[in-house]
């Protein structure tokens, strides 16, 4: 009992009924706050995409369409829930609720606020500062990663089940990219609590993580992660044009409203995760005002998260889809290996100057080599002396398509495949 | 018996929980036949494993579990069965190797009756989680353990590492296609 208490300070005297309501009330106001969150982030999605496309946008429902995203809700409700023939249904009904546990989970670990006293109890605003803090953020991404595989996978169907295959790939690249850049705030910030994380940034601007690991985290973190997230530029699993609807093309109804949800709330606890880990949480100036004092890190916190949620929104208004090699390129030669760059060159810059001049050096030399090993593989694999098919007569994706949506090892003759391959180019 | 006395509700709650899941996963592995459904049943027992890691106070562990095992080694399984295709139920009727089943058997039940003989005999000492100190630095047991890893451990540490480099070398240097006009040879003599 110990074990798992002792993190928290509110368990100081043991738990007692006072202890138990703020941890119940904790919990219940951060599944409100979050819920409400998610219809109002839909709604301002909507609404800032719309005028940056000069539409109008939701403005039926309620006050400038603000309910706009009830309605849909208690619609979606009430539709006819399908379940595909072909799907595997206890892995179908399973899957929305592995996307969205947890989504709702990583929101658990952020702080939102300052400390507050009520009763005699001083307690963090938020629901929980477990020791391994910000590797919880990790594991639930990862776990996150099952529902959008499965819910392609148990629908017996072609279309999602390849968009799973390109979101497990996408997701496992990008998850390594991110955690990189997760130990280099660690490196700074000693500590794996994110409560700790955000203390450490405290004070004035200059503490921030933004500058004291030199901005290039930020900017690979905010990159890994949009592709974690699966939204534009990177929503290969997704793409309408080529998917269909993606992985969850054969969801209906609450299930559909459940993926469709997570979606929104993970943009949000992202923006939380950035604006903790980089931003200093609720960092900001704090007027001297009695009584109302606590608010303002609230305030802080939630305008920064405000701003990388129009952020996300401007990139899906602006920028184009990406391909999904272009995708897998950048996320294993560009992304991982800089992100390991930095956080080494972080690390010996943290022990003395002179071993941050050998790694430099060393990173240096790295690039050269890795730059040198592209060139050489992409050399092999285009080129006149390559040692692989010519490119149309590569097995992908035709041959494979048939296999995965088949699920036999027959290949079928050459003359079918050809056709097939000259449709998938088409 | 005073060991017995730190032990509290809770603490056998979660361990009986943590038991039931890591049981439950291990059973259904075995017992499913969808190849999907027993990489989920894995990964059922790689978590309850890690809440079993979270109530002995290995905090990282159990992160490092699921992030690790959960949230990129059985996601490759399942990528597998998914590309390749063999995400079918299959025919268990049939034995691939004659015999192998009651050879099974009798080797499972030796194997059990030995362990519990040993037991009896022994007098194996598996204690409660107070038998080994706690690991409380002012960063977690994290800084602990990294010191303990980077330095007293160091060799091995290294040595791992330097092991999964060789795997996956090896993986690449058997995945690569062979030279063009050998696998011309190659095709050949597997035709005739």
């Amino acid at each position: 009992m110990n074990g798992i208490l002792a993190a928290d300070h509110l368990f100081d005297q043991g738990l007692t009924l006072a202890v138990f309501i703020i941890v119940v009330v904790k919990v219940v106001v951060a599944f409100a706050v979050l819920m409400g969150a998610v219809t109002l982030m839909i709604w301002f999605e909507r609404k800032a995409i719309s005028d940056m496309q000069s539409r109008i946008g939701p403005n039926r429902v309620g006050p400038w369409g603000l309910l706009q995203t009830l309605a849909d809700g208690i619609k979606l409700f009430f539709k006819e829930d399908l379940i595909p023939a072909e799907s595997d249904r206890f892995v179908f009904k399973l899957a929305p609720y592995l996307v969205v546990v947890p989504a709702f989970l990583i929101f658990a670990v952020i702080p939102v606020g300052g400390t507050v006293t009520i009763a005699h109890h001083t307690f963090d605003l938020q629901v929980a500062d477990p020791p391994m803090g910000i590797l919880l953020v990790l594991a639930c991404s990862g776990i996150a990663v099952y529902g959008i595989m499965l819910a392609g996978w148990a629908s017996g169907s072609k279309y999602p089940l390849m968009s799973s295959v390109r979101a497990s790939a996408q997701m496992v690249s990008y998850e390594a990219a991110l955690g990189m850049n997760v130990v280099t705030v660690l490196l700074v910030c000693n500590s794996l609590s994110t409560r700790a994380i955000v203390d450490a940034q405290g004070g004035s601007f200059f503490h921030w993580n933004l500058i004291k690991t030199g901005l290039v985290p930020f900017v690979l973190f905010l990159i890994a992660a949009t592709a974690e997230l699966n939204r534009p530029p990177f929503d290969v699993v997704e793409a309408d044009s080529e998917l269909v609807g993606g992985f969850n093309t054969e969801y209906s109804s609450i299930r559909f409203a459940l993926f469709y949800l997570a979606e929104f709330m993970n943009t949000i606890t992202m923006s939380a995760v950035m604006v903790t880990l980089f931003f200093g949480g609720p960092a900001g100036p704090v007027p001297n005002i009695p009584h109302i004092k606590w608010i303002f890190p609230i305030l802080w916190f939630t305008l920064k998260v405000v701003a990388f949620c129009y952020m996300y929104i401007w990139f899906r208004a602006a920028l184009p889809r990406m391909r999904y090699d272009q995708l897998m390129d950048l996320g294993w030669k560009k992304l991982i290996p800089a992100s390991l760059a930095w956080m080494l060159l972080v690390a010996a810059a943290l022990t003395s100057w002179r071993w941050a001049l050998v790694v430099l050096a060393g990173v240096f030399i790295g690039w050269i080599a890795l730059t040198q090993a592209f060139e050489i593989g992409a050399d092999r694999e285009l080129s006149d002396s390559s040692v692989l098919p010519s490119i149309g007569q590569r097995p992908l994706p035709g041959r494979v398509l048939r296999q995965m949506t088949d699920g036999d090892g027959d290949v079928g003759s050459p003359v079918r495949d050809e056709a097939s391959d000259e449709e998938v180019e088409a | 018996m005073n060991l017995l006395a730190a032990v509290t509700i809770p603490d056998v709650a979660i361990f009986v929980l943590s038991a039931a899941l890591s049981l439950a996963g291990a059973v259904g592995i075995l017992v499913v036949k969808n190849p999907v459904h027993a990489a989920l049943s894995l990964v059922m027992t790689l978590f309850g494993i890690a809440v079993a890691f979270i109530e002995l106070q290995a905090d990282f562990l159990a992160a490092v579990q699921i992030i690790v095992y959960a949230g990129a080694i059985v996601v490759l399984f399942l990528f597998v069965i998914m590309f390749l295709g063999v995400d079918k139920r299959e025919d268990l009727s049939v034995e691939p190797i004659v015999g192998q089943r009651p050879t099974a058997a009798v080797l499972v039940l030796g194997l059990m009756a030995s362990i519990i003989a040993l037991g009896f005999i022994g007098h194996f000492e598996v204690g409660p989680q107070a038998q080994t100190a706690e690991l409380t630095g002012a960063a977690g047991n994290v800084a602990d353990l990294g010191r303990a890893v980077f330095t007293t451990y160091l060799f091995a540490f290294e040595a791992t590492a330097g092991l999964l480099v060789i795997a996956v070398i090896g993986a690449v240097v058997l995945a690569r296609k062979p030279d063009a006009p050998k696998a011309a040879a190659l095709v050949e003599e597997g035709g005739q």
